[in-house]
């Protein structure tokens, strides 16, 4: 099929829909393949063919529930079911049972697809699991560019932005602006040229909302764009995408070409006089191009440095043309609202957060995945009920929301209901949607450590207060971290803080200081452990670590003294073995060789 | 015109203004150690934040616009947080300063020490980093990098990059490890495309970027007998070298130099103004030559200024047919001092040391660029160059109390000059110097007005038509390398289409490196701008204005040398002596 | 190799404005690095000087300066990774490689980099050698997946 006309998009989904009464699909984000799923896949699609089967194996992308991977799902016989942790035999279980006889394959873990995300909501990811994101007509059959059809030939760009405002959905990227603005400013701005960019340099270590969007369900990010390009006056839109992602630019680019060859993409679209063109833009390697000034440096091929605001980038950014920047989550919701009506949207969530919002609950949490929730659920509910609680029984520490410009979040405080507002009060940020969650064994000085770490290493170093200042406070927590801290460090690291704060330049240096400013608020007993006591409480800091033998266990049996490759434990079989604690280097190499469980590490 | 407050006071500016600037409009001067007024703002420092009434952020007043959205709005610039922060901020880069203020190039002239000493600075509550000099760069003999002390400004890249255009500098590396340096990893300045211009010396606000010291050298020269010692000092060191000695800028000091530098114990005191007269005696003749008889093409364009003559070798290559052969100033007198003054003296040239003070660091490089700088035999023509920053701190170290010496004058036969020789220190000097004497001696006529203000004033590019007794002369002034560009697309794209002569672009063309002349060049004293460019230009036409003689050409020991010894313009000893060649050069050696 | 020329990438991009850091992905990926005399002649092709160019590639740390090993290994240590004992991996691999982070083995078959979060965050922590991406790894499988390259 070549350019499609404006009826013809009902034409390709009544094509569609006489494939859709059965059919075996396999979660094919990077992470289902690297659990996998490839493997499953390729077995379905080969056994289907040597049996000669009547059904279509399909990929889609990430289901969500990413700690069950890989997952197949079903549609044959009446029943519609999701596999959980699929090898090639079990897939080989599913012809047979499922396929062959329409019986779900018993024994096995596995969900009614009714049944699936109890407690969550899913917008943003509506079509993710859900369409073939490699195949356009998949997602035109599920309603796929309606809404940009309706826009531009029967609605107006100020219609478009009245929507958005009606829906209230604020960026997804983490500071939470809301689109409608934003979109009206770029829409007020004067130029001949103006640029839509959707930001999709997923930065934040611990989420991957964007990857699984964008490997899941490209067309709507494309679709939420052009509506965005339509409302401002833009005829181009940039991809910026991380390098770090190539299954999603793969599949981007494969959608970006499926809608050139529809004509969705180019001149005239559904003959109105809507024009687009989308190029992909990629990063190299810098968190601080998620920043709206250093992304737009970056896409002109410079340096990812952040520039003063204003000008901001609605009146003045890429080449100096007025362009709006937009979250993949954001720009992924906007077709569903104006299907659906702002006032649908606008109806979810909380009074000043609405909508949903997408997660991705990691760390010590029992069912890692996305989950995609309306705004106003509590912390617990997402925590507990709907990601199982914390893993292996273990004791919560906490939840850290915002990654490296964000804060924790600790057990008193879980019955918050997320918002932006709510996370806010609490010294941390929505943020872009990284949730970790940390049990009893982590360390709070180590993590604010490793956040500052990060901060440091994506520093750009343009400005002093966030170049230096990151660099010294990583400084001294690693000394309050080696047991070298003093008590007027903590003062130190606050005054750091808060000129890091009034005077770096962008928001990564301006939030950077937030998980030490937060863990200092609500753990700042254990910095004084750590500095006083010299311990730490969850074992973490290695230096802080000492290795003895407990002599009432010891049999004296001289292993750990044959396996200590520093010669630090002292004695013989005669008298009593001891650890120089000088010469140890706390590799546990003794803990492990002991017969008797007659080390400890305290 | 936008009304906001600054600190309570009412204040009406442009649109687009700055918060710095506005508020330097009502006496308040916001701390910044990164905006200098030559380079777009980089807000690279931190320190100049400020507050806006019932906003929740701060703003880099530096690189702020005042827009209309902002009418009405008021500034806070200085409160106890906002002083709290800056000081926190100066302490992080002192903390990541070494504490060598004492042996520092900077010392008692570093805008970060004056910070420090404003704020107060009594102790630094942080971790110092560890300083370790072998990084430092003193590849090109002109210009040292000291990295460690780098504050990271962005001023030389700036300035390196866009002002010049020629990219020896640039950021490498990012986060705590950004660096400052040539493009390569552990690449020296001398492999780079460098042309030692010194800008980025001159707008460096601490001592990472400093003039290569030669005055221990020439102390040593002085001290020793058996040298016979010469000097002569540039036109646009008379009207700066007063800065330095708590003068305004433009104070012309010719004669106090000249007796400082007997006082030094120089044996003759001599001004390159004098063959600036004979560099137009050359120089022109050699424009009146392609202009009138085609002998070669045209335009013809100036080679005064060794940053430029660098600059063209390896970016300009294809222009070299077009550059006059002449000289510079500096090196025709090395020449003539080391040749006709020996003679003239019966001094053995070999025991002539002859040194110069210059505006600039590239003459330290363009004494021993080829062979060509060496005439009189195989020793160079001029053995040392002083910057005038240098200068003023030899003049210090002799305690010689400069500004309240007698007057004296220069020695002959090397040191009269004429105001067409003095206004070679600023653009638009060499066209104007050229045009009066070319006048002259096409039309053999006498000119009445010899100021030519078309080609006066610091912008980056001026063109003018002039007419020569019917005849239009089309000629173009550049200074600022970056301004080059656009002069040298003209004649590429004017060459490709045939060279047609009616349709020439310019006939002639003078370039300086240095934006406003060799007045800003790089090795003038610090703190340079537009308003002190203005004000040590004024110096030297006022200097041109008071001589009695103000075209070259009526210089009468220009004449007697031309009688006595060269014999005429372009002869064939003018042609050993005082003209050179060019070749092409790659921009990284590496 | 000797098919490769960087005046085609040149050509392709240099009337795309801002394309440097696309010109640069290209000419990576065909060399697996970015070698100063390509840099040189990207330079020349693109009409950029080169100055900008090193600002671009020592920026950003996808862009490499040197010659890669022959099997990248990247340990993630993003967030849930490192939560999770990325750092073990990392002492691991060091330990078994004799190398440091960032670094190639002498006989040229292996590079570690450590790299933050290639967005696997649920099957933490993760390792990825090529485009082959191992889920929640634990110490004992380090020699397993070098020995897969040896």
């Amino acid at each position: 099929m070549g350019i499609i006309q404006k009826d013809e998009l009902e034409k390709i989904q009544g094509n569609m829909a006489e494939k859709e009464n059965t059919w075996i699909k396999v979660g094919m984000a990077t992470c289902g393949i690297a659990a996998g799923a490839d493997k499953v896949y390729n077995y379905l699609k080969s056994e289907v063919e040597k049996r000669g089967l009547n059904i279509e194996v399909r990929t889609a992308g990430c289901i969500g529930n990413c700690y069950a991977e890989p997952l197949v799902e079903v549609k044959a016989g009446g029943k519609q079911i999701m596999y959980n942790l699929v090898d090639e035999e079990f897939a080989g279980k599913i012809l047979d049972q499922h396929i062959v006889q329409g019986e779900a394959v018993s024994g096995s873990t596995y969900v009614e697809s009714a049944d699936l995300n109890p407690g969550q909501m899913r917008i943003a990811l509506r079509h993710c699991g859900i369409v073939d994101p490699e195949s356009i007509d998949s997602y035109i059959y599920n309603d796929g560019y309606i809404a940009l059809r309706k826009a531009i030939t029967e609605s107006t760009p100020q219609g478009v932005i009245d929507e958005m405002k009606a829906s209230g959905l604020r960026g997804r990227g983490g500071a939470g602006f809301p689109t409608f603005l934003k979109w009206t400013f770029g829409a007020k701005s004067k130029g001949d040229e103006k640029y839509i960019i959707c930001n999709a340099d997923e930065g934040d270590p611990g989420a991957y909302m964007d990857r699984s969007i964008l490997e899941g369900d490209p067309h709507a990010v494309i679709e939420g764009m052009m509506l965005g390009g339509y409302a401002i006056g833009a005829n181009k839109g940039f991809f910026y995408v991380r390098a770090e992602y190539p299954l999603a630019i793969r599949r981007l680019q494969k959608a970006i070409d499926e809608c050139k060859g529809y004509g969705i993409i180019g001149n005239k679209i559904f003959g109105s006089d809507f024009s687009f063109d989308i190029e992909i833009r990629l990063g190299a390697g810098a968190f601080v191009c998620g920043e709206e000034t250093a992304l737009i440096a970056s896409i002109e091929g410079k340096r990812g440095t952040p520039s003063p605001r204003p000008p901001f980038p609605t009146d003045s950014g890429v080449f100096g043309k007025p362009s709006v920047i937009n979250n993949v989550e954001t720009l992924s919701n906007v077709s569903a609202i104006l299907l659906k009506g702002g006032e649908w949207y606008g109806s979810i969530g909380t009074e000043k957060s609405k909508g949903t919002k997408v997660f991705a609950v990691t760390g010590k949490i029992k069912n890692a995945g996305l989950v995609e929730i309306p705004m106003g659920t509590s912390l617990k509910t997402v925590v507990y009920d709907i990601c199982g609680g914390i893993a292996n029984g273990k004791k919560y520490l906490a939840v850290q929301t915002g990654g490296p410009s964000g804060g924790v979040i600790t057990e008193d405080y879980l019955d918050t209901e997320i918002s932006y507002e709510s996370l806010g009060e609490l010294g941390s940020i929505m943020g872009s949607g990284g949730m970790i969650v940390m049990d009893e064994d982590d360390c709070i000085v180590d993590i604010a450590k490793f956040y500052l770490g990060f901060c440091v290493d994506e520093s750009c170093g343009k400005c002093s207060p966030c170049r230096i200042g990151g660099q010294r406070m990583l400084g001294i927590l690693e000394k309050i971290t080696d047991g070298h801290g003093e008590i007027e460090d903590i003062q130190k690291l606050k005054k750091i803080c808060e000129a890091m704060k009034k005077a770096s330049l962008c928001g990564l240096g301006q939030t950077a200081p937030n998980p030490v400013l937060s863990t200092l608020r609500y753990f700042e007993r254990e910095y004084i452990d750590h500095i006083e006591k010299k311990s730490c409480r969850a074992g973490v800091c290695q230096k802080l670590l000492q290795y003895k033998i407990l002599l009432d266990k010891c049999k004296k049996c001289g292993k750990c003294q044959k396996n200590c490759p520093v010669d630090a434990i002292e004695g013989d079989r005669k008298s009593e073995f001891v650890i120089d604690q000088d010469k140890c280097i706390k590799c546990g190499l003794c803990v492990t060789s002991c017969p008797f469980d007659a080390v400890i590490k305290e | 015109m936008i009304n906001v407050k600054i600190d309570g006071i009412d204040v009406q500016v442009e649109e687009g203004t700055t918060i710095l600037d506005a508020a330097k409009k009502v006496q308040v001067n916001i701390p910044t150690l990164c905006k200098h007024p030559d380079v777009t703002a980089t807000a690279a420092c931190g320190l100049c934040v400020v507050k806006m009434v019932g906003s929740p952020k701060t703003f880099r007043a530096c690189s702020t616009p005042i827009t209309k959205f902002e009418d009405g709005k008021e500034y806070i610039t200085r409160d106890a947080e906002l002083v709290d922060i800056r000081r926190t901020v100066l302490e992080l880069i002192l903390a990541d300063h070494p504490n060598e203020c004492f042996t520092c190039g900077r010392n008692n002239n570093c805008e970060l020490q004056k910070l420090a000493a404003e704020f107060g600075i009594r102790d630094i509550p942080f971790e110092p980093k560890d300083v370790d000099h072998t990084d430092d760069d003193d590849s090109t003999c002109t210009i040292k990098l000291e990295p460690n002390k780098c504050i990271k400004c962005g001023r030389c890249v700036e300035v390196c990059q866009n002002v010049q255009d020629v990219h020896a500098l640039c950021f490498m590396g990012r986060g705590y490890d950004t660096a400052i340096s040539p493009a390569g990893e552990n690449l020296s300045l001398a492999d780079s495309p460098c042309v030692r211009c010194g800008q980025c010396s001159a707008h460096c606000p601490t001592g990472a970027i400093f003039e290569h010291d030669d005055t221990r050298a020439v102390w040593d020269i002085l001290n020793d007998d058996k040298y016979y010692t010469t000097v002569q000092i540039a036109p646009a060191v008379r009207i700066a070298l007063g800065e330095a000695f708590g003068l305004e800028p433009g104070v012309n000091l010719t004669k106090k130099i000249y007796a400082a530098l007997r006082r030094l114990g120089f044996n003759a005191v001599f001004d390159t103004n004098y063959t600036a007269d004979v560099t137009i005696m050359e120089e022109g003749s050699e424009f009146i030559s392609r202009f009138t008889k085609g002998t070669a093409p045209l335009p013809l364009i100036t080679t005064c200024c060794p940053a430029w003559v660098d600059y063209m070798e390896k970016y300009a290559c294809d222009v070299m047919e077009n550059f006059s052969t002449a000289k510079s100033p500096q090196q025709m007198m090395g020449a003539l001092i080391k040749s006709y003054y020996a003679e003239n003296k019966k001094i053995d040239p070999a025991i002539i040391k002859s040194i110069s003070i210059m505006p600039c660091t590239a003459k330290k490089y363009e004494i021993q660029r080829d062979e060509n700088m060496k005439s009189v035999s195989d020793i160079q023509d001029v053995d040392i160059v002083l910057t005038t920053r240098e200068f003023s701190r030899m003049i210090k170290q002799a305690g010689i109390d400069l500004l309240t010496l007698a007057d004296e004058e220069a020695d002959s036969i090397l040191g009269q000059y004429t105001g067409a020789g003095t206004i070679f220190g600023n653009s638009g000097g060499v066209m104007e110097a050229a045009l009066r004497t070319a006048y002259e001696l096409i039309t053999e006529k006498e000119l009445n007005n010899v100021e030519f203000q078309a080609v006066r004033g610091i912008e980056g590019v001026k063109e003018a038509v002039i007419d020569i007794d019917g005849i239009s002369v089309k000629v173009a002034v550049a200074s600022g390398l970056g301004n080059v560009h656009f002069l040298l697309e003209k004649i590429r794209a004017w060459k490709e289409a045939g060279s047609n002569p009616e349709t020439i672009p310019w006939h002639f063309i003078e370039v300086m490196a240095c934006p406003g002349g060799c007045i800003a060049g790089g090795g003038q004293p610090y703190g340079v701008q537009d308003t002190k460019r203005i004000k040590r230009i004024e110096g030297l036409y006022t200097d041109d204005k008071q001589s009695e003689f103000r075209s070259s050409h009526k210089n009468p020991m220009v004449q007697k040398l031309y009688s006595e010894y060269l014999g005429a313009p372009l002869s064939e000893k003018s042609h050993h002596l005082l003209h050179t060649t060019y070749t092409c050069r790659v921009t990284y050696k590496k | 190799m000797s098919e490769f020329n960087v005046n085609e990438i040149a050509e392709k991009w240099k009337d795309v404005p801002g394309s440097l850091i696309m010109a640069l992905h290209e000419l990576q990926e065909e060399v697996g690095y970015i070698p100063r005399n390509e840099a040189m002649k990207l330079a020349t092709a693109m009409n950029i000087s080169l100055a900008r160019i090193y600002e671009v590639i020592t920026f950003y740390s996808f862009f490499k300066l040197e010659a890669p090993g022959k099997h990248k290994i990247q340990v993630c240590m993003g967030t849930a990774c490192y939560l999770k004992g990325a750092q073990s991996l990392v002492d691991e691999f060091k330990n078994q490689l004799k190398v440091d982070e960032g670094c190639t083995t002498s006989d040229g078959n292996f590079q570690l980099e450590i790299v933050r979060c290639v967005g696997c965050c649920s099957i933490a922590p993760v390792v990825v050698v090529g485009e082959k991406v191992y889920s929640k790894v634990t110490p004992d499988e380090v020699s397993a997946i070098i020995s897969e390259y040896e």
